[in-house]
C-alpha cells in the first residue's frame, strides 16, 4: 500500500475507534453539549442573561440541525471544489509531462 | 466554546470586542496584502475558512458522555499565521449566532477571541517552532490543529471564570468550567489533529505551489511529501 493511502487509512481508523469508544465508554449518558453544560453552570448561580438573539431562534431542534447541516455543507462543498480543480491541475500537468 | 447571548456581563462583552478588533484589522489588512500580491492565495484561504466552517459545525461524542466541536482553525493558523485566522473564525461566528442561536452577537467579542485569535496564535507559534525544529508538515499541522482546539476552550473556561466567579474565586471557577471541557475536548483535539495532518499533507501532493510561495514548505520536502504517493 501506498504511504498515504496508508495514512488515510490508519488516521480514519483513529477517528472512528476515538468516536465509536466514546459512545460505548459513555453509555447512557445524555449526551448534551458541553457548551450547554457550562451554560447550566451560569444559570445556577441565578444569573439572568440579559441579552436575546435580536434576529431569529431556530424554532426547533429540527430546523437547527438543518442550518448546522447547511453549514458544513457549504463548507465541504467549497473545499471539494478547490480540491477537484486542483487534482485535476495536477493529473493533467503529470499527463503532459508524460506525453 | 460558544459562550451563548447574553450570558456574559455587558462590561466582560466590552472588554473582548475591544481586545478582539485589532487583530481582526491586523487580519484584513494581511489578507488584502497577501490577495494583492497573488491571487492564487484565494483559493487556498477558501479552503481554510471552509474548514472552519464544517468542523466548527459537527459536534462529536466524546468520552465523558457529553458532545462539544473541534474549532477547525489549525489548518488556517498554520498557513497563515493568527491575523488571517481571526478574520475566517469570526466570519463563522457571525454566521452561527446570527443563523443558528449558537454563540451571540454580545458575546461575539469573546467567542472571537478564544476561537479566533488566542488558539490560533498559540497553535501558530508552536506551529513555527516546530518547523524551525525540521519536523515534518504533516505532524506540525497536526499538533497545531489539535493544540489550536484545547487552548480555545482554555480561554472560553477562563473568560467564564473571570465573569462568574465562584465564592470571589476565580481559580476554583476556572477548575469548575475547565472540567467541563477539558477531558471532552481531548479526543476532539486528536480527531481535529488527525483530519487537518492529513489534509495539509494532501494539498501539498496536488498543489504545493501557494504553500511554498507563503514560505511554508520548501521543495525537498515536497518532493519527499509527493513522493509517498507515487
Amino acid at each position: 500500500m501506498k504511504r498515504s493511502t496508508l495514512e488515510a487509512v490508519v488516521g480514519i481508523i483513529i477517528i472512528l475507534a476515538l468516536v465509536i469508544g466514546a459512545l460505548a465508554i459513555g453509555g447512557d449518558s445524555e449526551w448534551g453539549g458541553a457548551d450547554g453544560g457550562a451554560e447550566d453552570m451560569i444559570a445556577e448561580t441565578g444569573y439572568e442573561p440579559w441579552f436575546e438573539s435580536p434576529l431569529w431562534a431556530p424554532p426547533s431542534g429540527e430546523v437547527e440541525s438543518l442550518l448546522f447541516a447547511l453549514q458544513a455543507a457549504i463548507g465541504t462543498g467549497v473545499a471539494c471544489l478547490i480540491f477537484g480543480y486542483w487534482l485535476g491541475q495536477s493529473r493533467s500537468r503529470k499527463d503532459e509531462k508524460q506525453a | 466554546m460558544h459562550i451563548m447571548e447574553g450570558y456574559l456581563p455587558m462590561e466582560w462583552c466590552i472588554v473582548w470586542f475591544v481586545l478582539s478588533i485589532p487583530f481582526i484589522i491586523v487580519g484584513l489588512w494581511q489578507m488584502k496584502k497577501l490577495i494583492d500580491k497573488d491571487q492564487k492565495v484565494l483559493p487556498l484561504m477558501a479552503v481554510c475558512g471552509a474548514f472552519v466552517f464544517v468542523l466548527s459545525a459537527l459536534k462529536i461524542p466524546s468520552v465523558t458522555g457529553s458532545c462539544s466541536h473541534p474549532t477547525g482553525t489549525g489548518l488556517s493558523a498554520s498557513f497563515f499565521g493568527p491575523f488571517v485566522t481571526a478574520v475566517l473564525g469570526t466570519i463563522v461566528l457571525i454566521f452561527q449566532a446570527l443563523l443558528l442561536a449558537h454563540g451571540g452577537l454580545t458575546t461575539l467579542g469573546a467567542n472571537a477571541f478564544s476561537m479566533a485569535i488566542i488558539g490560533p496564535l498559540v497553535a501558530w507559534g508552536v506551529f513555527v517552532a516546530l518547523r524551525k525544529a525540521g519536523l515534518g508538515l504533516g505532524l506540525c499541522v497536526g499538533v497545531t490543529a489539535a493544540l489550536a482546539n484545547l487552548v480555545t476552550y482554555t480561554v472560553t473556561s477562563l473568560q467564564l471564570a473571570l465573569a462568574f466567579p465562584i465564592d470571589g474565586s476565580i481559580v476554583a471557577a476556572f477548575t469548575a468550567f475547565g472540567t467541563i471541557f477539558a477531558i471532552t475536548q481531548i479526543p476532539l483535539a486528536i480527531i481535529e489533529g488527525i483530519i487537518c495532518a492529513l489534509v495539509a499533507k494532501f494539498i501539498v501532493r496536488v498543489k504545493p505551489e501557494i504553500l511554498k510561495s507563503l514560505g511554508i514548505i520548501e521543495d525537498a520536502e515536497i518532493a519527499k511529501i509527493q513522493g509517498e504517493a507515487a
